[in-house]
């Protein structure tokens, strides 16, 4: 059944800029449920580069994309954010209501009078493989995620990839499959020393194979994969296979959001700078996704972006109330919204 | 100043004067060298911005650390003389080097 949630603010991408939204949006008394790609939030500082340092952020000489990311999460705790991971936005329309409605593709509709666009530089999506063809064979044969293990079962299943992924799911499925054949293109792993350990021992015991190359070919009909050419250090071969799982990591990619009718800048949306507002009104685009004249990706300028982007979605959501400029040092209804009065 | 010459997939030539302590990528960038994407910005956290150093300069370059190999892992078509030209800094001694731009990113 589907899901439905309604609120003031919905907010598209929990990425630092995301989260400060929540807090900006909160001392104006407006509740948020922000959802994304992800299954945590952090965005590209959590993805990306969860322990390089950033340099640019006021007050912090430096400090991690992980440290950011919980020390925002840790700041907004006072509003009550909900968050919906693991999902993607795949449709935004406008009700006759005026408000707008937000569908997943986890079953579930957001209604809200705003909507806040932050997704960066769009939804993480793994990344394929750039070997010729492989296009046919996705979803029959190629897969880039193990929703059900049963779907592997008695396959040959040839796993690629150096990381945690590629090496959790050669361990979880080689007991299932009919044969399993694990490639990187070195001997050395990104992944837990334990499970490189385990996958090596399976190695030497005969119950799967490992080699060191990248896949240059493939080969099968209609979807249905029957052999891998791989490149090795010294020569080309084949290997037989039903099944391939790709671990390249993530790429970002703008998505359905190219489709929702909003006007683009190369692929950016397009906003003023007054209230952040895009060629639709009630729909705010903060942080990387946006553009406008002198515009700068920098984490700073989202979290600009966002308070002036507040003022504007509280007129929409509350127009009969006056909105009264504080500040939070000296303010004691903030304060109190805050938690520390 | 170091002189670079970065050649895209094509055969271009960029031949580009590069500031001393700035890096490959930074150059490419700024000159508009086509295949050159940097997505996260020269953080060595992406693998867009993968070259392979000239035969002749892999030697004087070196190999890449094993932050850098790890994210090779993302490139395409990997060869031995692959590296991040974000992680390449420029210096004197690297006057004249070649690089050249594979045939996509990953």
């Amino acid at each position: 059944m589907t899901q439905s949630v309604e609120t003031d603010v919905v907010i598209i991408g929990a990425g630092p800029v995301g989260l400060f939204a929540v807090f900006e949006l909160g001392l104006l008394d407006l509740e948020c449920h922000l959802i994304d790609i992800l299954d945590r939030p952090g965005g590209q500082c959590a993805e990306l580069y969860p322990e390089k340092p950033i340099y640019d952020i006021p007050a912090w000489p430096v400090i991690s994309g992980q440290d950011l990311t919980d020390r925002l999460m840790e700041q907004i705790k006072p509003f009550n954010p909900q968050f919906h991971f693991n999902r993607m936005v795949t449709a935004l329309r406008k009700l006759d209501d005026g408000r707008f409605e937000v569908e997943t593709d986890e079953d579930e509709v957001l209604r809200a009078k705003v909507v806040v666009v932050a997704a960066g530089g769009g939804s993480f999506q793994p990344k394929r493989p750039p070997i010729p063809g492989i296009e046919a064979f996705e979803g029959h044969s190629v897969f880039y995620a193990v929703r059900r293990m049963e779907e592997f079962r008695d396959h040959d299943l040839l796993i690629v990839g150096g990381g945690d992924s590629a090496l959790d799911w050669t361990l979880n499925l080689h007991p299932i499959a009919n044969s399993v054949t694990l490639v990187h293109r070195r001997p050395q792993f990104r992944a837990a020393d334990d499970s490189v350990n385990k996958m090596f021992a399976l190695r030497d015991e005969g119950a799967l194979r490992f080699e060191v190359g990248q896949v240059s070919a493939l080969s099968g009909e209609d979807g249905q994969l029957r052999s891998a050419t791989l490149k090795g250090p010294e020569s080309e071969f084949e290997v037989e296979c039903t099944r391939l799982l790709p671990f390249f990591g993530l790429t970002m990619k703008l998505g359905p959001i190219a489709d929702w009718g909003l006007n683009l800048h190369e692929n950016l949306i397009t906003v003023d700078t007054e209230k952040f507002e895009t060629s639709e009104a009630g729909i705010f685009a903060i942080g990387d996704i946006n553009w406008y004249p002198g515009k700068l990706k920098l984490i700073l300028s989202g979290f600009h972006e966002a308070a002036l982007m507040a003022q504007a979605a509280r007129r929409i959501v509350r127009p009969d109330e006056r909105v009264v400029f504080q500040y939070t040092t000296s303010s004691t209804s903030l304060q109190k919204k805050l938690g520390v009065k | 100043m170091t002189k670079l010459t970065i050649v895209a997939n094509d055969g271009t030539n960029f031949e580009v004067d590069a500031e001393d302590g700035s890096t490959v990528m930074e150059n490419a960038i700024r000159n508009a060298v086509p295949g050159i994407e940097a997505e996260c910005g020269g953080a060595c956290a992406c693998a867009t911005c993968h070259v392979y150093v000239d035969d002749d300069w892999s030697e004087v370059v070196g190999s890449p650390d094993v932050m850098e190999e790890d994210m090779l892992d993302f490139a395409y078509d990997v060869r031995p003389t692959s590296r991040l030209s974000c992680q390449i800094k420029v210096k004197p001694e690297l006057d004249g080097l070649v690089v050249h731009v594979p045939e996509r990113q990953a």
